[in-house]
């Protein structure tokens, strides 16, 4: 049996990691807030551009002169997958989860006879993605440095993107990201941005719109807009994903040495108690012998 | 005058949701104001001023780097910034620091296509900065 010293040493240590957890998973829950309401901030200028595109999409899509960022390059030999994680562990299943549904992809597609080629957004799906997939990784976007995601990082990602897609590196790109549900549920999610999918419209517009300059200019602009609103929505959502993540499971390692320590603590009680009982049994005996 | 409904988005945040009577927008083909009942209408923006009038306040500026506006007849006027700055945050320092990326643009564009994009925008810039020189320097 470990002796007072030692359990009164590992009691300290748990302790100590208790503290840490419980300060990580309050820091969690304070940025988790401020996360949650950008992403919320944010959702606006998203759904109108969704409104806007799928307005100008339906009466330009399926015409042999659609941009290709709508219409698609006409095959989908190439996939590019863009992995957004966390730059942190420490916060659950958070970033296994989303490489996981990765993996799962991008092997169904190889197994199909495709070609894959990912890009991964922060180190920590790199991280994971590396020992299977190390050749197919083509770029590694390090966020490490950014202390909130803005539209110029997700802009800076998305001029990537289109540059690859420009030079026909690939016909079809998929974004990996963990859409916040709860801060107990957050679902990995694969959504696919180029080409394009258009929302299904709600109603026509109610009357012709007049366009300056030119209609398919206006598309031509607005889809590769539309790509970084998609980019930037993930990347808030991501954020306020790890950071529930990371709060549920600092809650959880909090309340597993809380456990931790009750344990040890009665294990040290015991101990003392019955070294005591001991001491006292020798001297007892001592004294009878005399 | 008869007031519409006009929203001022940018990725980060929603600016302005608010009834008003005039937005004056800098459409890439010329300046336009848009009244209550304009017809459908959607256009792209280049960097410029964005003046709304009427609403709760007589009179707001901002600072736009692009975008679109779109204009239906149920939702009025939606302007989709790239980026958009309230006037009164704006300064000096801040359009110096768009023209300095315009020019570096215009260094480091690859095909005479972006170069001509680029130089289009910093002389945009270099416009908007000599006409702000006057307010903008007032207000520091």
């Amino acid at each position: 049996m470990a002796s007072l010293k030692e359990l009164r040493n590992r009691i300290a240590s748990v302790k100590a990691t208790q503290k840490i957890t419980k300060a990580m998973q309050m820091v969690a829950a304070a940025k988790l807030r401020r996360a949650q309401t950008r992403a919320e901030a944010a959702r606006p200028y998203a759904e109108r551009v969704e409104q806007v595109l799928a307005n100008l999409a339906t009466a330009i899509a399926g015409t042999p002169d659609a941009p290709r960022l709508l219409g698609g390059t006409g095959k989908d030999q190439v996939h590019l997958l863009v992995v957004a994680t966390a730059e942190r562990g420490l916060c659950g299943a958070f970033n296994s989860s989303i490489a996981r549904l990765a993996r799962d992809h991008a092997n169904r597609l190889i197994a199909e006879g495709k070609e894959v080629k990912i890009l991964c957004v922060g180190r920590k799906g790199y991280d994971i993605l590396r020992r299977q997939f190390g050749s197919r990784i083509i770029e590694v976007v390090d966020l490490k440095h950014v202390k909130q995601v803005g539209y110029s990082e997700a802009e800076t990602i998305t001029d990537k993107v289109l540059e690859l897609f420009e030079q026909g590196e690939f016909d079809v790109a998929t974004l990996f990201f963990a859409r916040f549900r709860s801060v107990i549920q957050q679902i990995p999610t694969a959504q696919q941005i180029i080409p394009a999918s258009i929302p299904a419209e709600v109603e026509g517009p109610s009357a012709p719109y007049e366009y300056e300059p030119e209609e398919s200019e206006i598309l031509a602009e607005l889809l590769p807009r539309n790509v970084a609103v998609q980019v930037f929505k993930a990347l808030l959502e991501n954020a306020a994903s790890e950071q529930g993540a990371r709060m549920s499971a600092m809650d959880n390692a909090t309340r597993n040495a809380g456990d931790m320590i009750r344990k040890l603590t009665l294990n040290y009680n015991r101990t003392r108690q019955a070294q005591i009982t001991k001491e006292l049994i020798e001297i007892i005996s001592g004294a009878e012998a005399l | 005058m008869v007031a519409f409904p006009f929203d001022l988005v940018s990725p980060e945040r929603l600016l302005i949701s608010d009834q008003v009577e005039g937005v004056i927008a800098p459409g890439s083909e010329g300046e336009f104001m848009i009244l209550a009942g304009h017809a459908p209408f959607i256009s792209t923006l280049k960097p410029g001023i964005v003046t709304v009038e009427g609403g709760t306040a007589p009179q707001r500026r901002f600072f736009v780097r692009g975008g679109f506006a779109e204009v239906t007849p149920e939702k009025g006027l939606t302007i989709l910034a790239e980026e958009a700055i309230p006037f009164e945050e704006l300064d000096a320092a801040r359009i110096a620091q768009e023209i300095k990326n315009a020019e570096e643009d215009v260094a480091d564009a690859s095909t005479e296509e972006t170069r001509r994009k680029a130089e289009e925008r910093l002389n945009r810039m270099r416009e908007i900065q000599s006409a702000l020189g006057g307010t903008v320097a007032a207000a520091h």
